[in-house]
């Protein structure tokens, strides 16, 4: 039977899946380079997970490169709402995403790159990967002051992180991937990276916030390819492989069988939202109404990204109490969206009295409600 | 000869290869025997004490971050067990053993110490305890689980799980061809033969051309596809079916919408359809498309069904009306608010055009416009979703000809559109023509509209509609 040379890095991929004692180690010896030909975040940590779940790393370690469209990926136990700015983020269509790994938020945009080191568990070990990282920066510049930080943080000149890390591991494999700064919007990154809601409590793993600097800023001949190319360079040295990086496609279900399950599982809200540690939310806002002003207070357990309970203190005779309960009544269960509550407010309307005074007080009521989400 | 490993609760270690058998065989028969003559239904598996692994890099505690389990569940070797935090790792814990948890020791958010325990399992005495490669050597008689496996005097190699697998789907082991270590059987090889048994098709894998000949003398993949593709008579044995039905709760919007239909139901609905000959519309559209497109909107048929709706409602006003709670008063209402049903992924979603008595088709395009861009991002606001007097329901486009629509109070009237058709009709002289055919499916509020109104509300509507220079006449 005769490969074609295309079907080739495909099969490298297949034989280490499946054969674990089959006689092809003398082909992946050692390591194996892979690069996304996506940008999307949701395919790229797909990816990861089916790496994660299906690749046999007895006998070899595997990199892998990918860079994402404008993204905020936050960690797998933290609070969205206590991270970003998700409203800006729907203004911006910038996505958000939960990875299964652990650590604190960060935005990727196109001038970030993301580096994934797979290993066996017994292999985890991060500090290696992070200096196999330095030794690239070094090589391509030597000039660059970088330095890895105890919180496996990558810092330059001393001050300005460039890079991040995150790590996940499972019963047989282990994965540390880290991203680094070449080129990112920085603007977006501080505005997105900043929440604008109040009187959140919440147990959830908390991001510990950092200045930030592109690579590019220090030296701006510097790219994301010739990073890329430094890493693999690198990585390829150690592991005494050929340099070659194989492309994948995250939507390619013959070589990846069953990605496109893990893409869709990645974008469900159960995940994304759903997987926020339970937290509560204590806060008021003032209306303005015809020519009065009133103050709103409101209490909220959310968990499972739903809420839990719910309590709207309004004052007394605005609103007919009847209708208020019937409020917090359907929002008790409702996900902590605002989508929901204006579809849920909008459609309880048809079946309350057809006052058009009633209609503005409800209406403003849940507007207000809603930015709380 | 039996090999049988038992471990007492206090010495499990599971970083550490090997382990004591501390039972001797007589002691194994003894217990046989106890458990035959159990009759309580109080547990009398053994508690082993699941003990937090290692980590690696020296890490001493964790964070518990969640539960996949509790106590009364019943667990297999490998299932996820919790989820642990420590210092920008997530690690999933798995099992490893079959059995019930019993017992829970630390909630979340607490913190856990690497070598202290876990979780406590109570495993089923018959079973034994996995060693640290996974595998389970079998004797031949032991099990019950055995007798209808026939090892035939060879072990065969599998885990816990695999066999599990193999038991569900009544698979004789003997009868499977291990690709493992050893010619261990995996739970690859349980689903290949489960493919062949029923013809299915397993996802495609190059490698199968390639991989060396499986010991049972299948050389090449000729005669491997040959016989996937050989579909056997459906033999007595049942595959098993482990679906569990899945209950959900009603939230949020769906409660919302049960209970806006719940009201529709207490409304008498009247019924009438028609069929629209659209073909001189499919050709004034084709002809302002380029225009609309310069003006940077996609011109579709529905601006042209609002518009003459809304010509419609000013001559039969009781339509975009509204009737009381008491059944006593009926509001006409001014505006004509027309809502478009919209199919998102949260479920139906009607946003309304407002004030379609004033707006041209162009306008009412553009309107549509940005209530759908909003609509697919999940961003309509509540005064793009209230305030509706009559609604519109293009299913058409999904499919259908058809269909019952239901009235969304507070409103007395719904219209629902089929799919365009291209079908044979004759005209004036008799000649047929190929014409483009759309059939419309009213509903009214019977309490307040007779049919006689809502056929001629409907004829007016098909008369812009199948004419429509007529519209100019009344377009305000």
């Amino acid at each position: 039977m005769v490969l074609q040379s295309s079907l080739k890095n495909c099969f490298q991929l297949f034989c280490v899946l499946r054969t674990p004692k089959a006689g092809f180690k003398g082909t992946s010896n050692g390591g194996l380079i892979l690069q996304s030909v996506s940008n999307d975040i949701y395919q790229n940590l797909a990816v990861e997970d089916w790496i994660h779940d299906h690749m046999n790393l007895e006998n070899q370690h595997v990199l892998f490169l990918w860079r994402n469209s404008p993204a905020v990926v936050i960690g797998r136990h933290q609070n969205p709402w206590q991270e970003c700015n998700l409203k800006l983020m729907r203004q911006k269509s910038i996505k958000l995403a939960r990875r299964r790994s652990g650590g604190g938020t960060v935005y990727h945009d196109l001038g970030n790159i993301n580096l994934t080191f797979f290993t066996t568990r017994k292999k985890y070990e991060r500090m290696e990967n992070l200096k196999l990282v330095l030794k690239a920066l070094k090589a391509l510049r030597p000039q660059l002051d970088v330095h890895i930080t105890d919180r496996y943080d990558i810092l330059l000149d001393r001050h300005y992180k460039i890079s991040g890390t995150a790590a996940k591991l499972g019963r047989t494999t282990a994965y540390h991937h880290c991203t680094l700064l070449c080129n990112a919007d920085k603007f977006v990154l501080s505005s997105v990276l900043k929440s604008p809601y109040k009187g959140l409590k919440s147990n959830a793993t908390p991001s510990v916030p950092s200045s930030v600097k592109n690579l590019f800023e220090e030296d701006p001949t510097l790219t994301c390819e010739m990073l890329l190319e430094a890493i693999a360079t690198e990585y390829a040295m150690r592991h005494q492989i050929d340099h070659h990086i194989t492309l994948i496609n995250p939507a390619d279900e013959t070589v990846l069988p069953g990605i496109n399950n893990k893409t869709k599982e990645l974008q469900t809200w159960e995940w994304v939202y759903g997987k926020t540690p339970k937290f509560s939310i204590s806060t008021y806002f003032n209306m303005v109404y015809k020519d009065s002003v009133l103050d709103v207070k409101v209490d909220m357990d959310v968990k499972h990204g739903r809420i839990e309970v719910c309590n709207i203190d309004v004052p007394e005779q605005w609103l007919p109490p009847a209708l208020c309960n019937e409020l917090v009544k359907n929002l008790t269960g409702s996900k902590f969206c605002p989508n929901e509550i204006t579809t849920l407010a909008s459609t309880l309307l048809r079946t309350c009295p057809q006052d058009d005074d009633l209609h503005n007080k409800w209406n403003l009521l849940c507007e207000n409600m809603g930015m709380l989400m | 000869v039996c090999v049988h490993h038992f471990r007492s609760c206090s010495s499990i270690q599971f970083i550490k290869s090997k382990y004591v058998c501390l039972f001797d065989k007589s002691a194994f028969k003894f217990s046989r025997q106890q458990r035959l003559f159990r009759t309580s239904s109080v547990s009398c598996g053994q508690i082993v004490q699941f003990k937090l692994s290692d980590i690696g890099e020296g890490i001493t505690e964790v964070t518990v971050k969640e539960w996949y389990i509790k106590e009364g569940d019943s667990v297999s070797q490998f299932d996820s067990i919790c989820e642990v935090q420590s210092d920008k790792a997530s690690v999933t814990i798995t099992s490893r053993y079959d059995g019930i948890i019993r017992k829970l020791h630390y909630n979340l958010d607490e913190i856990a110490y690497v070598g202290k325990p876990l979780v406590d399992i109570e495993i089923d005495a018959s079973k034994g305890v996995a060693p640290e490669e996974d595998v389970v050597e079998t004797p031949a008689m032991s099990h019950e689980e055995h007798t209808h496996q026939e090892i035939k005097g060879h072990k065969t190699l599998a885990t816990p799980a695999v066999r599990r697998l193999a038991m569900e789907n009544n698979i004789k082991l003997s009868e499977v061809v291990g690709t493992g270590k050893d010619n261990r059987i995996l739970k690859e090889d349980i689903l290949n033969y489960l493919a062949k048994q029923t013809g299915a098709i397993l996802p495609p894998s190059p490698k199968a051309e390639i991989i060396p000949p499986l010991p049972k003398s299948e050389t090449v993949s000729a005669a491997t596809k040959d016989k996937a593709r050989k579909i056997p008579v459906p033999v007595s044995r049942p595959i098993a079916f482990s679906g569990k039905d899945k209950t959900e709760a009603i939230t949020g919007f769906h409660k919302a919408m049960v209970k806006t239909m719940s009201a529709a139901l207490k409304i008498p609905h009247f019924g009438y359809c028609d069929e629209i000959d659209l073909t001189q519309l499919v050709q004034l559209r084709e002809a302002l498309k380029p225009l609309a497109q310069t003006r940077g909107v996609k011109l579709s048929f529905m601006p042209f069904f609002i518009k003459a709706a809304s010509l419609g409602l000013l001559q039969y006003p009781i339509l975009n009306a509204s009737l009381d709670e008491s059944c006593q008063n009926i509001t006409y209402k001014a505006s004509h608010n027309i809502g478009v049903a919209m199919d998102t992924e949260q479920g139906l979603i009607v946003p309304n055009v407002k004030n379609v008595q004033v707006c041209s088709v162009f306008e009412i395009a553009s309107e549509l416009k940005r209530l759908q861009s909003l609509g697919s991002a999940g961003q309509l606001g509540t005064n793009d979703l209230t305030g509706g007097t009559f609604t519109l329901s293009n299913v058409g486009t999904i499919g259908g000809t058809y269909t019952k629509p239901v009235i969304l109070p507070p409103e007395v009237a719904i219209g629902a559109l089929g799919k365009i058709q291209v079908l044979p009709r004759f005209n004036g002289k008799g000649e047929v023509f190929k014409a483009q055919i759309m059939n419309v499916s009213w509903s009214a509020d019977h309490r307040i509209i007779d049919g006689a109104t809502m056929a001629r509300f409907s004829n007016l509507w098909k008369s812009y509609l199948e004419n429509p220079a007529s519209m100019l006449l009344d377009l305000k």
